[in-house]
């Protein structure tokens, strides 16, 4: 079953009737397994790798090294709650190391980010520290290479 | 300068060259080929092998090594053979690295052959077993295999072919071309009829890794084999490293021994680069291997489904990359079929016949290729039969 998985990983559009092919499992039972996953939320969302470089949007994003004071009883799971509800927030994680969490923010301009980290990010309560790194260029998203592929080298006919 | 008039020898010069360049010589010429016809991986070597070969190379990995190999990979490669297979083999004395299974069997083959002895060799099989045979001065003997059983091994067949001359039998499983994987229950009779007729078995097992229905059995693991058989196997097609030229041959100390002869006076050892970027793929390499290998077998189902729509039926290929789709439906040769798909839809198979007589009514499709090329492949292919009914 963990097939079906693999198969919508690394192609989110494949239909139950391609993936029944792929793996050799009924496409009924593919369906219910979707189904299943879906709303057990292992499955949450399906979802599209866009080269944003590529396309020559200019979007900026920014991973920032945030500081917490957490609350007793509740550890960072409230702070971490109240940043990821921001729109410009693409991912929070609760990291070891010196920082405790590491969240990526993204926005149309230097400016806009910059903005947001100062009034908004910054100011959220217990948060004490936050130390910004502007991401420069993506070689690798989500698994996938973003470089051009490597060209086959096969010859066309070998025994 | 006139070239000497004396002949040259007669024994390669009697060697038909592989049916497979002419094809080769036609699609290289071509633009906008989809290729099924090639044997090797689409994958490229994994990533942290080729990282480690480049700091191989930096820190001076540019010398010969011993003629066995570095010990350190037959360690491996025996340690690996022992909990995949559940053989034993001492890597010291019983375990020979070659540039290939390529070299490994020749070396087989010519330490093996008498003049005039005989090696039985069930077809459809690999272009390069016959003409080894030959090379080695022994004889041929090929013996067709049913399709409609799946191309299993069938001891009553071979058992039909055996001579007092009969040396050996050399079989590849998973196969080149047909993709058929034996079954522990066909290769034990085989062990028994080598037992009993007093032969030796020559078993390549290349395409061990990619084996989708049910598990590889290695014939050295069938009981009564070990004595009798020699292991081909490499690291080509499991970790996709066709080009570095490494693989191996194991076989019982004494048969090793002649085995290692031959290799110290003609090859010397397999690149020294090569044996490095092997130890890290056993190390390291094996969630490619599993991934590559769940990709395969996707792409079989998938294709093979398809052949089977367009009336190309075969019987399902339990492993390697290859489907061996019989074309009678078509009306054509093997050859016609394959030279006129390559011609009107650019698609290149490799014809059966170059795997032997009973290839023919038959080609070879290999699925390691992406699976968008495979779909485009297959809607070409049903073009081309359309206009043919």
């Amino acid at each position: 079953m963990r097939e079906i998985l693999s198969v919508l990983e690394s192609d989110a559009r494949a239909t139950p009737e391609r993936i029944a092919a792929l793996t050799g499992i009924a496409e009924d039972e593919v369906r219910a397994a979707i189904a299943a996953w879906e709303a057990d939320g292992v499955i949450r969302r399906y979802k599209t790798v866009i080269d944003r470089d590529r396309l020559g949007e200019d979007r900026v994003t920014a991973f920032v090294d945030v500081t917490v004071a957490p609350e007793r009883g509740r550890g960072f799971d409230d702070v971490a709650e109240r940043i990821a509800r921001f729109r410009e927030i693409r991912a929070v994680h609760l990291v070891s190391g010196a920082q405790d969490l590491r969240v990526e923010v993204e926005g149309s301009s230097m400016k806009e980010v910059a903005d947001f980290v100062a009034q908004k990010l910054s100011g959220v309560e217990r948060v004490t520290a936050t130390s910004t790194h502007f991401l420069l260029r993506r070689y690798k998203d989500d698994g996938q290479l973003l470089t051009d592929p490597e060209p086959d080298q096969r010859l066309s006919v070998m025994p | 300068m006139a070239p000497s008039r004396k002949p040259l020898s007669r024994v390669v010069e009697a060697c038909p060259p592989s049916g497979i360049r002419k094809f080769f010589d036609l699609a290289q010429t071509m633009k906008g080929v989809i290729t099924l016809g090639v044997g090797e991986p689409d994958f490229p070597t994994p990533w942290g092998v080729r990282e480690m070969a480049i700091h191989a190379l930096t820190r001076g990995a540019t010398t010969y090594t011993g003629n066995s190999g570095l010990l350190e990979l037959r360690e491996l490669i025996c340690a690996d053979l022992a909990a995949r297979n559940g053989t034993t083999y001492r890597p010291a004395d019983e375990c020979l690295v070659t540039s290939g299974v390529s070299e490994g069997l020749d070396l087989a083959l010519r330490a093996l052959v008498n003049p005039g002895d005989e090696v039985i060799v069930p077809e459809p099989s690999y272009v390069a077993y016959q003409p080894c045979v030959a090379f080695a001065g022994g004889v041929g003997v090929p013996v067709p295999m049913d399709p409609a059983e799946g191309y299993r091994l069938d001891a009553d067949r071979i058992a039909a072919a055996v001579t007092p001359r009969t040396k050996a039998v050399l079989f590849g499983s998973p196969s080149n071309p047909t993709g058929a994987a034996q079954s522990a229950e066909d290769l034990t009779a085989l062990v028994a009829l080598a037992e009993r007729e007093d032969f030796w078995l020559v078993s390549d097992e290349i395409y061990d890794r990619l084996t989708y229905t049910g598990t590889h059995t290695s014939t050295a693991a069938i009981p009564g084999a070990w004595d009798r058989t020699v292991l081909l196997n490499g690291f080509s097609k499991a970790y996709a490293m066709t080009g570095w030229r490494v693989g191996y041959v194991c076989a019982p100390e004494p048969l090793a021994a002649l085995m290692h002869r031959i290799h110290q006076y003609t090859m010397l050892c397999a690149p020294h680069v090569s044996q490095v970027a092997a130890i890290e793929a056993l190390r390291s390499a094996e969630p490619d291997v599993t991934e590559m290998v769940a990709d395969y077998d996707r792409r079989r189902r998938l294709f093979v489904k398809g052949l089977d729509e367009l009336g190309l039926t075969c019987p399902e290929p339990g492993g390697a990359f290859y489907a061996f789709p019989s074309i009678r439906a078509s009306g054509l040769s093997s050859q016609d079929f394959a030279e006129q798909l390559l011609g009107e839809q650019k698609v290149a198979v490799v014809p059966g016949d170059v795997f032997g007589p009973s290839g023919e009514g038959h080609v070879r499709c290999s699925y390691a290729t992406a699976l968008p090329l495979l779909e485009e492949a297959l809607e070409r292919m049903g073009r081309f039969l359309a206009a043919r009914t």
